[in-house]
């Protein structure tokens, strides 16, 4: 269980941060979920892995830990949340620069500088 | 068990959730209640800093659970200044918000008081995920008011900004976990039990969650491979919000302050001082990053960003040295560079207000409206950041310098905090003689006038720098005991073992 488990996290880490260095939104916001499922899958488990062990202490030999599990509830929510809001950038990104690259524009088609990089030394 | 240490808490709180349901109600009682919260949290924090000048800890546990099974709020002298640091500079932005930056969106109030009490629970918690998760709170803040303001110009650095500090709050789960994974404990005071006995294969886990933790405060705190994103999300961020988002950086440094000489402090055993030897050279490139940076920018507010980015090289620098002198100097600079900056980013904005179609870039424009007064301010923000004497930060970088131990660490830290300090001056006597004298024939159209809050925010800000100077004395004397404070491991610990309410109380 723990092999299958470790390949799970790291596939699902590996996928994300390959992702995350892509230049669309999309991929960008694709690539954090799925960071942080490999991520929460991580919390979960380091509370050690067990089947049908009960989360108190003293009612039976070993016990599961009951704060990872509650560690994760607070991450998943996190961010669910924060997902949404990133979602929302990429979303206003596209709409304002009528373009889904993370930086707004792609490099190569720019010939207009950024406004403020007109002048910048005192003649 | 102390309540008042739930206040700066729980003001913001209730402000910013009174403000979230009157977004409707007209302007100047939102106005009201939202600086009254302000000043309240500020009257709390002064509450807190004389219970916290005893040099005892105090304890808060939520649900009266005893440390390390419950959440604690822990109240000591480092936490009693970062309190204070940032209710005062809060107050200030919030009165030059109060001027017209808040209108446009009627959640303003709202999130800058949801970021005031993510700001405090970062410096009272005593736990490390509950860190986490004030880090977050701050950050879901941040990220409204970063957007705050209209027009598309913030989108882009926003959009960094927020995928960047989504990915440190992923690193921070991992480091989080493995921490937990070996000691069990998320506690900070039963870290710091725990974490010297540990032993074997588990060092290695425990060493890399420390250093992955040290690379998410490095990212909070804006520290040399990470600080890219910073002058263009500040520089783009309205005024008041850039202003207060000087203290953003300060919460990584304070993060370190607080886990690393704790947890992996001398008592440590083999993971004494982690990660401090990596933080030196880092602190000093920051530094020459942020001069370089400076040297180039084109605005003023790309400067006063890349200021930022200076002090944090700076206080890292003697941090990461670790000595008593050292930490304490780091505090005072802490304080001033802060203000200063917030000061300077104000007065960034005032001056761009009063240029025209020139804004806050750094050329030749016809001459601005206000010369006198808002040229005043930019020089005592400019000599306090750059730091010449007499201000405070020459003050804070003099006693940076006398810190150092005479040796190898002190030939770098020197040269490279005095050939720096140099460079400031001229990147900010650059852009203040380019702003202020070099003026060409033309009309300006006249702007809006200085209005009363706005000029009294942005003064009084920059005035903090002589007012520190003024009182360096005592201020200095509470630094030295925060630093002595911070090197005796022993006394935290014995938050464990501090007694609950029972219930004969």
């Amino acid at each position: 269980m723990e092999l299958v488990y470790a390949l799970v996290i790291g596939a699902l880490t590996a996928s994300g941060v390959y992702l995350l260095l892509r230049a669309r939104t999309f991929p960008v916001v694709v690539g954090l979920t799925l960071l942080s499922y490999g991520v929460n899958l991580f919390l979960f488990s380091t509370g050690r892995l067990a089947t049908g062990k009960q989360p108190i202490i003293g009612t039976a030999e070993s016990y599961a830990d009951p704060l990872p599990q509650a560690l994760v509830l607070t991450a998943i929510v996190i961010g669910f949340a924060m997902t949404a809001f990133v979602v929302v950038m990429s979303l206003r990104n596209l709409a304002d620069n009528e373009d889904d690259h993370v930086d707004g524009k792609q490099p190569y088609k720019s010939p207009a500088p950024e406004q403020e990089d007109e002048e910048v030394t005192g003649k | 068990m102390n309540h008042w240490l739930t206040a700066p808490i729980l003001i913001p709180l209730l402000g910013g959730i009174l403000q979230a349901l009157m977004g409707y109600a007209p302007i100047t009682l939102r106005r009201t209640l939202a600086l009254a919260t302000t000043v309240l949290i500020l009257v709390s924090a002064i509450v807190l800093l004389v219970l916290a000048n005893d040099g005892s800890y105090r304890i808060y546990a939520f649900g009266n659970w005893q440390p390390p099974f419950g959440i604690v709020l822990v109240l000591d002298r480092l936490a009693a200044l970062m309190l204070i640091m940032t209710s005062v500079l809060a107050l200030f932005c919030h009165l030059y918000a109060i001027g017209g930056a808040d209108e446009g969106n009627r959640q303003f109030h709202a999130l800058f008081l949801f970021q005031l009490m993510g700001l405090n629970i970062a410096f009272l918690t005593g736990d490390l995920f509950n860190l986490f998760v004030a880090f977050e709170v701050l950050l879901i803040a941040s990220y409204g008011l970063l957007m705050h303001g209209g027009g598309t110009i913030r989108t882009v650095p926003g959009l960094h900004y927020v995928v960047l500090n989504l990915i440190g709050s992923a690193i921070f789960l991992i480091s989080v976990g493995m921490i937990y994974s070996v000691t069990g404990t998320l506690n900070m005071a039963d870290l710091a039990v725990k974490v010297p006995q540990v032993t074997g294969e588990s060092l290695n886990i425990v060493k890399a969650g420390g250093m992955m933790l040290l690379v998410v405060f490095g990212l909070k705190a804006a520290i040399l491979p990470l600080c890219f994103w910073l002058p263009r999300a500040y520089s783009k961020a309205t005024a008041p919000v850039a202003a207060l988002f000087a203290v953003m950086t300060k919460v990584g440094i304070y993060a370190i302050l607080r886990v690393y000489p704790l947890v992996f402090g001398d008592e440590a055993g083999e993971l004494a001082n982690l990660g401090m030897d990596w933080l030196f050279p880092i602190a000093l490139a920051t530094l020459a990053m942020g001069v370089i940076g400076a040297l180039g920018s084109g605005s003023l507010k790309t400067l006063v960003a890349w200021q930022v980015i200076i002090s944090v090289g700076t206080l890292l620098a003697p941090i990461s040295l670790g000595s008593e002198a050292g930490l304490s100097a780091a505090l005072f600079y802490m304080l001033s560079t802060t203000w200063t900056v917030g000061g300077l980013f104000l007065v960034s904005e005032l001056i761009a207000n009063q240029r025209g179609s020139a804004k806050d870039r750094i050329i030749t424009a016809p001459r601005m409206h206000n010369r006198t007064f808002l040229s005043v301010l930019f020089l005592i923000g400019a000599v306090a950041a750059a730091g010449l004497p007499p201000l405070s930060g020459f003050i804070g970088k003099l006693l940076i310098l006398q810190s150092v131990e005479p040796g190898f660490e002190m030939a770098w830290l020197w040269s490279v905090l005095l050939v720096g300090s140099f460079l400031t001056i001229i990147a900010y006597s650059r852009a203040g003689s380019i702003v202020f004298w070099r003026t060409v024939d033309g009309h300006l159209e006249k702007p809006d006038p200085l209005n009363g809050r706005i000029s009294v925010a942005a003064g009084a800000l920059t005035a903090l720098a002589i007012v520190l100077v003024v009182f360096a004395g005592p201020i200095t004397r509470y630094t030295d005991a925060t630093a002595e404070q911070l090197h005796n491991n022993n006394a935290y610990i014995e938050i464990l073992q501090m007694p609950m309410v029972g219930e004969d109380d």
